[in-house]
């Protein structure tokens, strides 16, 4: 009978997924705090974890893995030029409302094939669904938030990376992400997901840790804290660079 | 090697900004001029967020024009007399200049303005300069004497005063007027105005080139200076760090810039500042005009923390 025995599994795993989550991620990170120093110029974590369960693996669908890394949010004005008169100009604007600084999905399979689209619209995962964007009036809104991701895309700022997560034995998983060296401070959150035939199995948030350090930390403070005195210390630097510099010249013209 | 800047929140290649701030600073030597109509633009262009460009650029200055300025005034070409009261005008001028930027800013359209200010001062300026170098250059090579200093309407205004350094005895309003006008395209524009003054003290005070480019140096640290202390109080967007780079180069420059300077004849001097001046007007001219290759652009609304 092994149709019963689908329909019983399919029942059971259903019992299990509503009452506690049969596979559990357990996750490592290679660091879960990145520094920014002055000579920071990028970082690449990794990101590796197990599949805990205490059935055997259910035979249903195959296990994917969906990873996402997200900077701030943010705020965004988009401006779109058109030509006026011979000259371009800008002339349409959209605020998007919140978008991440930093956005990069890695995952197991093809997108599609990882996540179903119900999942990606409830948990926003996607680069498409990350950004949010409500309430702006202005027709055609799209190709503005559209706009957006092309040029963080290009920028590096955004990416979907498919099957660059390594799954072995439906139970280790990891992957690598990079981060450019343009990052800002914050908290950035780190998802993870388990699926299976689109639907989402168990997920799993920590947080990696960005923050300016050592001299960065003490400037950036101080220009906050203390502008007078930042503003009188640039000035200071500046003048005694160019007294520094005219000395330094006369003496070696003088010899 | 790449440099993470605390204040701008991007990285640059130490190098690559080293490289601009030496350009800037041999400009600056041997022109007088401060550089920002150049070095803002290019900072924008390797990534700077706007605000902390016009800010730090203004900083970078400092340092380069007291070089600059200093090995000026060891050859005794700086006019502090003159310098004062063009400064005295320009603090008038400043304080209406940024009256009429937050109007603007107000309307929506202040970077067009702003870009459209560059592109007429600097074809104006650049191109009137040109043609009146190219003739003084013609006239001398011929031997015959400049004639310049013919009198005019300036010279009957009241208010006389005595300028030694400039070997000028002429009213003190035009001076004043002119600092003021200077003062407000420096507010609007988020440059020291060198570039206008240079050619003003020039050709409506009538003051010899070598003793411009020394007191505009002088008048252009006074201006940058206050402008710095402006905006590290009020918007925080001061990067020292980038601003050291700028200025290694930069102060560097400036001596360099300043023998070149001494080296070369005053109406050679003032063609290749002409020149200088054109082609910016011309790239910003351009891009304005033609299809730019990304309709779009971004600019994150970030509060500050």
């Amino acid at each position: 009978m092994p149709l019963m025995r689908a329909v019983l599994l399919s029942i059971c795993s259903l019992f299990w997924a509503t009452l506690a989550p049969a596979e559990e991620i357990v996750l490592g990170l290679s660091q879960d705090r990145v520094a920014i120093t002055a000579t920071f110029d990028g970082s690449e974590i990794l990101i590796f974890g197990a599949v805990k369960r205490e059935a055997p693996i259910p035979a249903t669908a195959p296990l994917e893995v969906v990873v996402t890394v997200s900077g701030p949010d943010e705020p965004v004005m988009v401006r779109h030029k058109t030509r006026n008169m011979g000259i371009w100009i800008n002339t349409e604007s959209v605020a998007v409302d919140s978008a991440p600084s930093f956005y990069a999905v890695a995952t197991s399979a093809p997108f599609s094939q990882a996540m179903s689209d119900t999942e990606d619209l409830r948990h926003k995962v996607s680069i498409r669904r990350a950004i949010r964007s409500v309430g702006s009036e202005i027709e055609g809104a799209e190709r503005f938030t559209a706009a957006l991701m092309r040029i963080r895309e290009e920028n590096g700022f955004y990416s979907l990376r498919e099957n660059t997560v390594a799954l072995d034995q439906q139970t280790l998983f990891r992957t690598a992400l990079s981060m450019p060296a343009d990052l800002i401070e914050g908290e950035y959150k780190t998802r993870i997901f388990l699926t299976r035939a689109g639907k989402v199995v168990s997920h799993y948030e920590t947080v990696i840790a960005v923050n300016k350090v050592g001299m960065e930390r003490f400037l950036f403070n101080l220009s906050r804290e203390q502008p007078a005195l930042y503003g009188v210390l640039a000035l200071l630097i500046a003048a005694i660079a160019g007294w520094g510099a005219a000395a330094g010249f006369q003496l070696l013209r003088d010899r | 090697m790449y440099i993470y800047l605390p204040i701008a929140e991007v990285a640059v290649n130490a190098f690559l900004v080293l490289g601009l701030g030496g350009m800037v600073g041999v400009l600056s030597g041997m022109f007088g001029v401060g550089g920002g109509f150049l070095l803002t633009p290019l900072l924008f262009f390797i990534g700077i967020p706007p605000s902390v460009a016009v800010a730090t650029g203004a900083n970078q200055i400092v340092a380069s024009s007291v070089s600059g300025v200093l090995a000026h005034l060891r050859r005794r070409t700086v006019d502090l007399k003159m310098g004062m009261i063009l400064q005295a005008g320009g603090l008038v001028g400043a304080t209406l200049g940024i009256v009429i930027f937050n109007y603007l800013k107000s309307l929506g359209q202040v970077d067009l303005f702003v870009t459209l200010c560059y592109v007429v001062f600097l074809g104006i300026v650049g191109g009137l300069m040109f043609i009146e170098s190219l003739n003084a250059l013609r006239k001398s090579k011929r031997g015959a004497p400049a004639a310049r200093k013919q009198r005019s309407w300036i010279h009957a205004l009241p208010f006389k005063m005595r300028f030694r350094t400039s070997g000028l005895y002429i009213s003190v309003l035009p001076p004043i007027l002119v600092g003021a006008f200077v003062g407000m395209l420096t507010a609007i524009m988020g440059v020291g105005g060198g570039f206008i003054m240079v050619p003003a003290m020039i050709y409506l005070l009538g003051m010899p080139t070598k003793v411009v480019v020394g007191t505009s140096l002088f008048q252009i640290i006074l201006v940058t200076g206050a402008t710095t202390m402006m905006h590290a109080i009020t918007n925080q967007t001061v990067d020292i760090v980038l601003a050291v780079l700028l200025l290694l180069g930069g102060v560097v420059g400036a001596q360099f810039g300043t023998r070149i300077g001494a080296l070369l004849r005053a109406e050679q001097l003032r063609i290749l500042l002409a020149l200088l001046v054109i082609l910016v007007c011309a790239k910003l001219a351009l891009d304005l005009l033609l299809e730019p290759s990304e309709l779009y652009s971004l600019s994150p609304l970030r509060e500050a923390k």
